[in-house]
């Protein structure tokens, strides 16, 4: 049973595998969602997010899934060195980044709780897949070509990895540098294949902003993997990024 | 008793007579108040001192200045933090012109001076790399990016925050 809807500007599709899937548990996955864009987005001027960045609710009355989202963003400051900050230019908060990784992970979870083993949650091309696919097999996901979104240009076999893609097609001026032309820039996208979607959509984020490094960073993380396509056409690949290519 | 009401007077007299002279200094000589550093620059984390569009003297700008902060950000150049990019350090530095950012360089990236790119060619991994080439493959699900252009504005947060 496969299931998309839009949310949150985009689609987000639950397969699930396990025969005694029922409407109910897409309808409680999606209404999590639906929870979660009304708190964190930033678009919506009734959001938890958008009263904090008016100044209109003070700390003590934040609720407990915006505590844990800025703890975790912090952590994240922390481990990739500055490099992920939910803290923008004009002082204002967008938690963006890191919420969806974590709603994704908690929309698993909930399925999981709920008994289901083998089904994939994907959230504009962020995906926590769990179990074996319809065939029995790994699942198979494949990594969309930055130039041609109709083209895919890898394939990867997982079953409880997250898997998270990080790229930049839009060119805007004001992130253009003729001179150095370094960071991010130079990469096109960069897929990473961590322990959950979370820690791997975190991660692809913040080394995406690396640039060229990005690579190697991944690559110093213990249980992450990372394919990365840069403005030649040329992917570089983590040490063990080869293992998730088989079948 | 006396003598330190004598001392009170002197101090009084001292301070009222420094405080006129600023006055008088400052009606008579525009040069007194643009001369204040603190009014005209920038100084940036690494100590260069770079000069802000507007100061102190210049009469007040009028709407469509290019010189004025039209946008978001107070014109100048900001450092970003050195961040670790673990074979090497990086810091960014942003330009502020127009209110808006106009530049974007880098002080330190492992690629630009001799040593670290020394240190990169022998403390690097040598990764696998491949020409990218479509698959016909059908898969499960496929893994792409939807926010475009946000991880470049992070790195670059740190150093902005310093421009508002």
């Amino acid at each position: 049973m496969k299931q998309t809807r839009l949310l949150m500007g985009m689609p987000i599709t639950v397969e699930i595998v396990d025969a005694t899937a029922t409407d109910d548990i897409f309808k409680e996955v999606y209404d999590y969602f639906i929870h979660i864009d009304g708190v964190f987005s930033t678009y919506k001027s009734t959001s938890e997010i958008s009263a904090i960045n008016h100044a209109a609710k003070p700390r003590d009355e934040w609720s407990e899934e915006m505590n844990m989202v800025f703890l975790l963003a912090e952590e994240t400051k922390q481990a990739t060195g500055g490099y992920f900050d939910i803290k923008k230019p004009d002082g204002s908060y967008d938690p963006s980044g890191l919420v969806k990784g974590w709603a994704i992970w908690n929309a698993a979870q909930l399925l999981q709780k709920r008994g289901y083993k083998n089904f994939y949650v994907d959230a504009g091309g962020d995906i926590q897949p769990r179990g074996r696919n319809i065939e029995g097999g790994k699942w198979s996901v494949g990594i969309k070509n930055p130039w041609n979104a109709n083209e895919t240009i890898k394939v990867v076999f997982v079953t409880n990895e997250g898997v998270a893609t990080s790229g930049t097609y839009i060119r805007g001026e004001h992130i253009y540098n003729p001179k150095t032309g370094a960071a991010a820039n130079e990469i096109a996208s960069l897929t990473v294949i961590g322990p959950n979607i979370y820690e791997a959509d975190r991660f692809a984020t913040a080394a995406f902003a690396m640039g060229k490094n990005a690579i190697h960073f991944i690559e110093s993380l213990a249980g992450f993997e990372g394919y990365m396509i840069d403005n030649d056409k040329v992917a570089t690949m983590t040490t063990g990024f080869e293992k998730y290519t088989q079948q | 008793m006396k003598a330190d009401i004598a001392k009170y007077i002197v101090g009084a007299v001292i301070v009222v007579a420094f405080v006129a002279y600023l006055i008088f200094s400052n009606k008579n000589s525009q040069n007194v108040i643009a001369t204040n550093p603190a009014s005209s620059g920038v100084t940036a984390t690494d100590g260069t001192t770079i000069t802000a569009a507007t100061t102190a003297g210049t009469p007040p700008p009028t709407s469509g200045s290019s010189t004025t902060t039209a946008g978001q950000y107070k014109d100048g150049t900001y450092t970003g933090p050195v961040a670790d990019a673990f074979y090497g350090n990086l810091q960014v530095v942003a330009v502020i012109q127009g209110g808006k950012l106009a530049d974007v360089q880098f002080t330190q990236y492992p690629k630009d001076n001799g040593h670290s790119q020394q240190v990169s060619a022998t403390a690097l991994p040598i990764l696998k790399q491949e020409a990218i080439t479509a698959q016909n493959a059908q898969v499960n699900v496929v893994s792409g990016a939807t926010q475009d252009s946000q991880a470049f504005e992070q790195s670059l947060s740190a150093a902005l925050a310093q421009a508002q």
